[in-house]
């Protein structure tokens, strides 16, 4: 069972592929084989030219979603084309929120398992081989599939480094919606997007968090204040966006967002496992904490054993006395 | 409104967790308890029952030697019954076959949503709930922040990257919760006293009417080749602040050019 066709699923955020699809691509290229996209949207086309940059020569455009969720019509739609004898040998998603749901539908309709938290890939002959980080990184296992292709692996964002491949512009073919029924009885109302001001926290330079050594909400101004200094983003532990201090978008973790900032400072965060995998990747790490204790410090490369509302403040001010 | 909400049993993620060296699965040893991270969907079900003025929770788990323990705590907290699936054959289950096992549970309780954590504790594979509402051609709403019922749908608030978004959902449907959802209650004395006496019915994967050969170590097609220490990150310096800590940041931040 040779490696000769790979699928990406290419999400779209604002009209362009994710950082992740992107990431995703370039590892796809790089297993020696087709690659080719799969991807859903008002406006497909558009995308297709980014897609075919980094290597997809084809993508199977499911069309406009409108209000339903992605989880159900776009694994319906790639179980059909898999029906109709065009079988990949293996599918990459990026673990977001609904490449978990696409992922896991297509397991069952294909009736192949999915392995997810994939942190890396290596190739060899016709073997993938996955990496995954255990207990918050401090071990790593490696995984293979034992049984038929396609193998569907679940990848989280930055495990590659995106490279364009200067390829044309994907050629669009068009991948129908199967009759759904009631799995696709959900439908988007409303969506909101939280605000946000300075630079996208999976994206910042500096990403700069808190955790519930802050005591309490109002105490995340002083985080806020910090990223502005350094032009970076604001980030949370998921106790707090748990907590309702600050809106989910702002989390960084196993279940929000994967950051490689050149300088990540966590504030209040003991460093559970959930938080670790999120930032560990970091360049470099700045932990304040009161329990010297705290797992944190065993990744960071400046730990300060004290008090965040005194080394903050005080902080925030000699930035402020040196701008 | 009858609620079935999953319910896993683990080991304490508070006490060292190791793997079998032969098989690289988790050492599943000793008491297990309740995923913490389940205790908000059973709070859920419970809420979602009294405001529809009527039905009760059922819980569904899977885990070895007939395990009680965990699901003794959800009963106490209000819910009604358990259906507790238990066989030597299930060892060594991936996400897709526990899938297969918990769908047919759900089944036998027929209810009108069925709650999960978004992910366990101890695998977070993040996929099973969906995999059982695709088993059962149930619509999905996953990363739900906010859950309420009414007219024979559920309406939800969904964690997205940017924010959130409100979804409508036919009945009956899979909705997987975050641990913001609800604030879960402590079981009260009288709960725990009562949760001893409510019904636990342990089924086997033959009275599921499922092959122990698709189950199991037997029926997993992927596999854990191999677990290594990963590369460790040199140790840094730690500081204890004695009022001056701020300066050592100062510093590393003028290292790395940012100020």
């Amino acid at each position: 069972m040779s490696i000769d066709k790979v699928w990406v699923l290419a999400e779209s955020a604002e009209g362009k592929p994710t950082s992740t699809t992107l990431e995703l691509l370039t590892q796809a290229r790089s297993m020696g084989a087709t690659t080719e996209a799969v991807a859903w949207g008002a406006d497909t086309a558009s995308v297709a030219g980014v897609l075919g940059n980094y290597g997809a020569t084809t993508v199977y455009d499911v069309g406009d979603l409108a209000d339903a969720l992605p989880g159900a019509p776009v694994a319906g739609a790639i179980a059909s084309l898999v029906a109709s004898g065009n079988r990949p040998d293996v599918i990459l998603v990026p673990a977001s929120y609904d490449g978990r749901d696409i992922a896991a539908r297509l397991s069952v309709r294909l009736d192949v398992p999915v392995i997810t938290n994939v942190v890396n890939l290596t190739t060899d002959g016709d073997e993938v081989r996955s990496q995954h980080g255990l207990f918050g990184g401090a071990q790593v296992a490696t995984a293979r599939f034992t049984g038929d292709h396609p193998w569907i692996f679940v990848v989280r964002a930055k495990s590659f480094t995106a490279e364009p491949a200067d390829g044309a512009a994907a050629q669009v073919v068009s991948a129908a919606v199967p009759e759904l029924g009631a799995t696709n009885g959900a439908k988007v109302l409303a969506r909101h997007a939280e605000e946000r001001t300075g630079p996208k926290l999976d994206e910042a330079e500096v990403v700069v968090s808190g955790g519930r050594g802050l005591g309490d909400a109002e105490h995340y101004a002083m985080i806020e204040e910090l990223a502005k200094l350094l032009h970076g983003a604001a980030g949370a532990s998921r106790a707090i966006v748990d907590a309702g201090w600050v809106p989910y978008s702002h989390q960084v973790g196993q279940t929000g967002k994967t950051v490689k900032p050149t300088l990540y400072i966590a504030c209040g965060i003991s460093g559970a496992t959930q938080h670790l995998v999120g930032m560990k990747g970091s360049k470099n790490i700045i932990a304040i904490n009161k329990d010297q204790d705290a797992p944190i410090f065993s990744v960071a490369d400046l730990g300060i054993v004290g008090d965040v509302h005194k080394v903050v403040p005080k902080l925030i001010e000699a930035l402020k006395a040196r701008s | 409104m009858n609620v079935v909400v999953f319910v896993k049993q683990i080991p304490d993620p508070a006490a060292p967790q190791a793997l079998d060296p032969q098989t690289h699965t988790l050492v599943r040893e000793g008491k297990l308890i309740m995923d913490d991270s389940d205790a908000y969907g059973v709070e859920m079900g419970l809420q979602l029952a009294e405001a529809a003025g009527g039905g009760e929770v059922t819980l569904v788990s899977m885990a070895p030697a007939g395990e009680t323990s965990g699901l003794r705590t959800a009963l106490a907290m209000g819910a009604a019954k358990a259906i507790l699936v238990s066989d030597d054959a299930l060892k060594g289950s991936d996400a897709l076959s526990t899938a297969k096992v918990l769908a047919k549970a759900v089944e036998r309780a027929q209810p009108d949503l069925v709650i999960a954590a978004t992910e366990s504790t101890d695998g977070y594979t993040g996929t099973t709930p969906v995999q059982v509402a695709e088993l059962l051609g149930f619509p999905a709403v996953t990363f739900a922040k906010k859950v309420s019922v009414g007219d024979g749908r559920v309406h939800v608030e969904r964690q997205t990257e940017a924010g959130y978004d409100e979804v409508d959902c036919l009945l009956p449907a899979v909705v997987t919760v975050t641990a913001g959802v609800v604030e879960p209650r402590y079981p009260s004395f009288k709960g725990i006293m009562a949760a001893k006496s409510k019904p636990v019915d342990q089924l086997t994967v033959a009275d599921l009417g499922l092959e122990a050969g698709q189950v199991g170590a037997a029926g997993a097609r992927s596999e854990v080749t191999d677990v290594t220490a990963a590369e460790e990150r040199s140790a840094g310096e730690i500081v204890v602040d004695e009022g001056e800590g701020y300066e050592n940041i100062v510093r590393f931040l003028e290292q790395l050019k940012l100020v």
